[in-house]
């Protein structure tokens, strides 16, 4: 169903998009379970953040495996600048542009020194960098509160009113911050930008003797997608109310990895359905599980064989079908491609 | 001084380890340019297969003369033997089905490997660090206020030994000329006959048998392990291939040693230990920036 809705033309698209976002800004109105809103405004996060590493991974083909953090950047910098630990409060408004663009400077700082390198060395800077950021945070116990974060942060508020503890408000930004985000990465895809990026991931070589600037777009890239992810760590650290460095894993930049993986590298509805198909299992389905063995009796913890989940995922995807479960048209092309050619190359 | 001395000393104990797993960095990169994620986790594989072959054997605490060579040699060739078919099990089927697929496609496979052996070892030991018996005796001197164990000399040799041993291989026998050829041009090793599967299986089965014997050794040296271990010994591992010049199996050992001894001398700064893998990965772009080649690789023209 979803592929065909991928062929339809443009206008009649975008009448589905409104469509879905109507009846998702209805929902609060239906539904007055907060607990729902709570696991979808979390579903949100992960949404966004996939939307951003698509960008990375999916458009410019850079495969980026520490993702996490520059999400780690973005609730950090909420976390710093919006809460008594040095006493500076920041509007949670101004703050979400802010975090995403401290984490686009460091996606760019990141990125300016690896980019010239080949594809498969920046893969293992990025692990590195993913693992030193949560570890720096860690260690810089002065600022950073070390092991315990930083707790009470600002609540954010609309117009004078505070969101409180409901989980609503928090799902009507992510769903905003979603709605930019579609809106971003369409552009973004179609633009001239866009193409550089589709023309470096297919043979970037030949886009170079194109006079793309290879590096320039490998570089926008980076701080695009840092830049979502920087957002959707703000929204992240001011809904649960604190920060801590466990929560940027080396686990969260393979999840977001997989959530692509599984819908289709580089098609914006394939990501989306992945990452929601993704958070379900991992966030409703695994700890359901425990529940139900439980009550007969059997004492597995589930969700001990998350990372197996993950490994599957990306294996299994990869093998039997690299473009994912809702591609794009053009990327299957290109990765069949290569399951098609028979003589080592 | 001597605090500078003695971390020279550990660090270049620690060095042999990263040396071990860097070969099989190395010799994987050289020959298929994969980033082979999975290599730490085969490691530390290595230490939980040591630890169930010691446990079949019966062996708990330390051995003195012939049941200690004959015990010692039977758990690190059989922990050899079984990375190495773990090795060649993940290149036949996460692998070899990609070989001509985006670059992209088999760097995924790998870290999805990497977290299924992750997840397999957590499943198999449990969460949390298992001792490792100390098997050999370790008596330590003490030279100029320096103290040398028994045991980090033995890492040291270990890891030269298995180095040379290597080097001959490669460069002394029909199958390491296969190997160094297919690393050349696969399409060309192949008209000249040259199987090249079997010559990049082979290549996997000695990369992990290596790893299998670095995750004994790494047993013997810190005496426990956890799942999650090969994680950090992975990344400095490759940082080490990376430093002394990808696809160069001296190169490996060098970055291997200066790893070890960088890490040693990052402890000799106040809460320096929490500092370690900044201080590698720093090293690491460091040197991709300045010499991407490696101290002793020549910069090879990207392959089209």
């Amino acid at each position: 169903m979803l592929q065909r809705l991928a062929s339809l033309p443009r206008s009649r698209q975008i009448i589905v998009w409104i469509g879905l976002a109507l009846v998702l800004v209805a929902l609060p109105f239906i539904d007055h379970n907060d607990s729902h809103f709570n696991l979808l405004a979390d579903a949100g996060v992960y949404v966004l953040l996939a939307l951003g590493l698509n960008i990375v991974v999916g458009f410019a083909g850079l495969l980026d495996l520490g993702y996490a953090a520059f999400f780690a950047i973005g609730s950090y910098s909420y976390a710093m600048l919006a809460s008594p630990q040095f006493n500076i409060h920041v509007p949670f408004w101004v703050m979400l542009f802010l975090a995403s663009g401290i984490a686009a400077v460091f996606g760019l700082l990141l990125g300016a020194p690896t980019l010239r390198l080949r594809g498969d060395y920046l893969a293992i800077v990025t692990l590195g960098f993913g693992e030193i950021v949560p570890q720096t945070f860690l260690n810089l116990n002065k600022y950073t509160g070390g092991p315990n974060g930083i707790s009470s942060l600002d609540t954010p508020s609309f117009f004078g009113h505070p969101f409180g503890f409901a989980s609503v408000p928090y799902y009507y930004v992510i769903l905003a911050l979603i709605g930019v985000g579609l809106f971003a990465a369409y552009n973004l895809r179609d633009s001239r930008l866009g193409r550089a990026w589709m023309a470096i991931r297919e043979d970037e070589l030949a886009a170079k003797h194109m006079g793309i600037n290879t590096t320039t777009a490998k570089l926008a890239a980076f701080a695009f997608g840092a830049s979502f992810s920087g957002m959707a760590g703000c929204i992240f650290a001011s809904k649960l109310n604190l920060v801590s460095p466990d929560s940027f894993q080396f686990s969260v930049s393979v999840l977001v990895l997989a959530m692509l993986v599984l819908g289709g590298m580089g098609n914006i509805p394939g990501v989306i359905v992945g990452s929601l198909v993704l958070f379900t299992v991992n966030f409703i389905f695994l700890p359901q599980a425990n529940n139900i063995a439980a009550s007969i009796n059997l004492h597995v913890d589930f969700t001990n064989y998350r990372f197996f989940v993950y490994g599957f995922i990306l294996v299994a995807i990869m093998l039997f079908k690299p473009e994912g479960l809702i591609p794009s048209q053009q990327r299957r092309a290109e990765l069949r491609a290569g399951h098609a050619k028979t003589e080592p190359g | 001084m001597h605090n500078v001395l003695q971390q020279l000393v550990n660090g270049l104990s620690l060095g042999g380890i990263y040396a071990l797993i860097a070969l099989g960095y190395t010799m994987v990169y050289g020959i298929i340019e994969l980033i082979n994620f999975a290599h730490g986790d085969v490691y530390t594989l290595g230490t939980f297969f040591s630890l169930a072959i010691l446990g079949l054997l019966g062996v708990s605490n330390q051995l003195h003369g012939t049941p200690l060579v004959i015990d010692v040699a039977i758990t690190v060739i059989g922990a050899m033997i079984l990375c190495g078919l773990v090795g060649v099990v993940i290149e036949r089927f996460a692998y070899r089905p990609l070989r001509n697929a985006p670059r992209l496609a088999p760097l995924i496979t790998a870290i999805g490997v990497s977290f299924i052996l992750e997840n397999v070892m957590q499943l198999w030991r449990g969460p949390s660090p298992v001792p490792f018996p100390q098997v050999f005796p370790n008596p330590a001197w003490v030279v100029g206020g320096i103290e040398i164990q028994a045991k980090q000399m033995m890492v040291i040799l270990f890891a030269i030994v298995m180095m040379v041993a290597l080097q001959l291989f490669i460069y002394n026998t029909k199958l390491g000329k296969a190997m160094r050829a297919t690393a050349q041009d696969r399409d060309a090793a192949q008209l000249m006959g040259i199987n090249v599967n079997a010559t990049i299986a082979l290549t996997f089965l000695i990369g992990s048998a290596l790893a299998g014997a670095a995750g004994f050794v790494s047993g013997v040296y810190y005496q426990s392990t956890w799942f999650f271990n090969g994680f950090n010994a992975g990344l400095k591992a490759f940082t080490a291939a990376v430093l002394g010049g990808i696809g160069n199996l001296a190169g490996a050992m060098l970055g291997g040693f200066l790893i070890g001894l960088i890490e040693a001398l990052a402890n000799l700064f106040p809460n320096g230990n929490q500092w370690s893998n900044v201080v590698v990965f720093s090293v690491l772009v460091l040197v991709l920036i300045f010499r991407p080649s490696g101290l002793l690789g020549e910069s090879l023209p990207e392959k089209v």
